[in-house]
């Protein structure tokens, strides 16, 4: 690859990641605005998120935990951005290779475990156990999640992203992995496992403010706590994306020269409709205790993933 | 060259007046419920008067917080457990103090284990007069906040560095009475 080549890609890579950054942003404050309509509240004007960080960020003394609490944070925000710009967005994936479904599944992990890292090195005990209960978490949604990947796999016989989405785009909305019944089941699964990966409420058990005083963040202030929400907003994008392009067609709709506007577009509008989705599930559940989660993903989604790994085994066999 | 100074304090000048308006409109609150106050929190959080519409929202950790809100008079003991709060909470940082026992010792004037003046102790920004506020009053006191914020004149936190050791002074007068070796710390 010539210098331009790359100098373009870098320019594009950090393009995705200020827009995944500024969307997932926005996201939050709209979804607070909606929780708050859900209240019957006012609620903060949507653009709030963009404030909070940008105070976060302006604080004049930030508190540091010693080297492993500074290069922990670097550690989760790296691990989400490169599992970002690992997904197809509008049918455009920047890095890629083969295998890529499995790449995602690792990457996914690497903020959790940074979590660990700053976790305990702050040396707070409230921390240890917000992030004994997001390992609990993780090992519980991660099951019903992979089952549904490799339903998926199956199918398309790939193990790589950019096949998945491109197989489902071939007719537009009508191929999508949704719209057959097997496929329907296991997107249920895999949405119940997106909600504990926003970890958000009835899934927010590791962050939980009331009880173990929002856990592993207990100890970030001021510029640590700006990047934690940083890290949220891409996480939030990267997460609905995935989903996205497993069971959404990755939003592709158009196909030609300037599709990749429309494609946009859309994939835009359906991680829109998902996050809002998981808001509305959050604002009308309580939060469960780390048991009921862990049986709940382990008991209910696991046995409907099965049942449609099953079915696909068996359309495939045909 | 003159010019090129002046423009670069502009610019400096700018950024920290970005800074003051996204302080002002984020202010993340850590209520310390003591004494009475406590319970007109609930109310103004809630549907009925709604605080995060300012961009006001409670924060689990004195890390996280920008605002110390001290809900009622406060015995020695829970005093010290206020100042370790406050000292862990991330300068620019404020205080609000609720009621009458805050600013004069309200109907413990005469008691033997409350302070009587919070001021004494730690910076205080805002008060809040009243025996108990209304959520009115602290929604009032919050936008009170903000306007001084924006005028530059809640510096709290930058007197409690810069006589330090006078605060320290009270704080410890206070304590005296306490063990010994556990004074060295606060
Ligand atoms: S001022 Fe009145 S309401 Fe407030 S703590 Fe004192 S006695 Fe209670």
């Amino acid at each position: 690859m010539d210098v331009m080549g790359i100098a373009i890609k870098v320019a594009l890579l950090t393009a995705y990641a200020v827009i995944g950054t500024c969307v997932g942003l926005l996201f939050m404050g709209i979804g607070r605005k909606i929780i708050a309509r859900v209240h019957n509240r006012v609620g903060p004007p949507f653009y709030q998120n963009f404030i909070d960080v940008a105070k976060l960020l302006s604080k004049k003394t930030n508190i540091s935990h010693g080297w492993i609490f500074d290069l922990a944070l670097l550690f989760s925000i790296s691990g989400i951005l490169l599992t970002l710009l690992f997904l197809p967005i509008g049918g455009v994936q920047l890095l890629s290779m083969e295998g890529d479904a499995f790449l995602v599944l690792y990457l996914l992990a690497i903020p959790a475990l940074g979590f660990a890292l700053g976790a305990g090195a702050s040396g707070n005990p409230n921390a240890g156990v917000g992030v004994m209960r997001a390992l609990v978490m993780m090992l519980s949604y991660e099951l019903p999640f992979i089952i549904t990947l490799i339903a998926l796999m199956i199918y398309y016989d790939t193990t790589s992203l950019a096949t998945i989405v491109r197989m489902q785009s071939i007719n537009g909305v009508k191929s999508w992995a949704i719209t057959m019944p097997p496929f329907m089941l296991a997107a249920f699964a895999a949405d119940m496992a997106l909600q504990g990966m926003l970890m958000e409420q009835p899934f927010d058990i590791p962050v939980a403010p009331h009880e173990i005083a929002s856990g592993p963040m207990v100890e970030f202030g001021g510029k640590y706590l700006g990047s934690l929400m940083l890290y949220k907003a891409i996480a939030l994008v990267a997460e609905t994306t995935l989903f996205v392009d497993l069971f959404l067609g990755g939003g592709v709709v158009a196909h030609g020269n300037f599709a990749f506007v429309i494609n946009f577009i859309v994939w835009l509008a359906l991680i829109f409709l998902l996050f809002i989705l998981s808001i509305l599930i959050a604002a009308s559940f309580p939060r469960f205790r780390i048991e009921q989660a862990f049986g709940f993903y382990w008991k209910y989604e696991a046995i409907i993933a099965a049942i449609s790994l099953i079915w696909v085994y068996i359309l495939v066999i045909k | 060259m003159g010019l090129y100074i002046g423009d670069k304090m502009m610019k400096y000048e700018e950024w920290s007046k970005l800074a003051i308006k996204v302080s002002k409109a984020s202010l993340w609150m850590l209520h310390f419920c003591t004494g009475c106050g406590a319970i007109e929190m609930p109310p103004v959080m809630t549907s009925r008067y709604d605080m995060e519409r300012f961009g006001i929202a409670p924060m689990a950790t004195p890390r996280q917080a920008d605002v110390l809100l001290i809900t009622g008079y406060l015995t020695v003991k829970t005093l010290r457990r206020v100042i370790q709060v406050y000292e862990q909470m991330q300068s620019p940082k404020y205080v609000i103090a609720f009621g009458s026992c805050t600013i004069n010792g309200g109907m413990y004037w005469d008691s033997y284990n409350t302070i009587k003046h919070l001021e004494k102790y730690i910076p205080v920004d805002v008060y809040i007069t009243g025996c108990m506020p209304r959520p009115e009053g602290i929604i009032n006191a919050f936008i009170k906040l903000m306007e001084l914020i924006d005028e530059g004149k809640a510096r709290g936190w930058e007197k409690y560095q810069k006589y330090y050791d006078k605060y320290k002074e009270n704080q410890r007068r206070v304590f005296n009475f306490e063990i010994e070796g556990e004074n060295e710390e606060y």
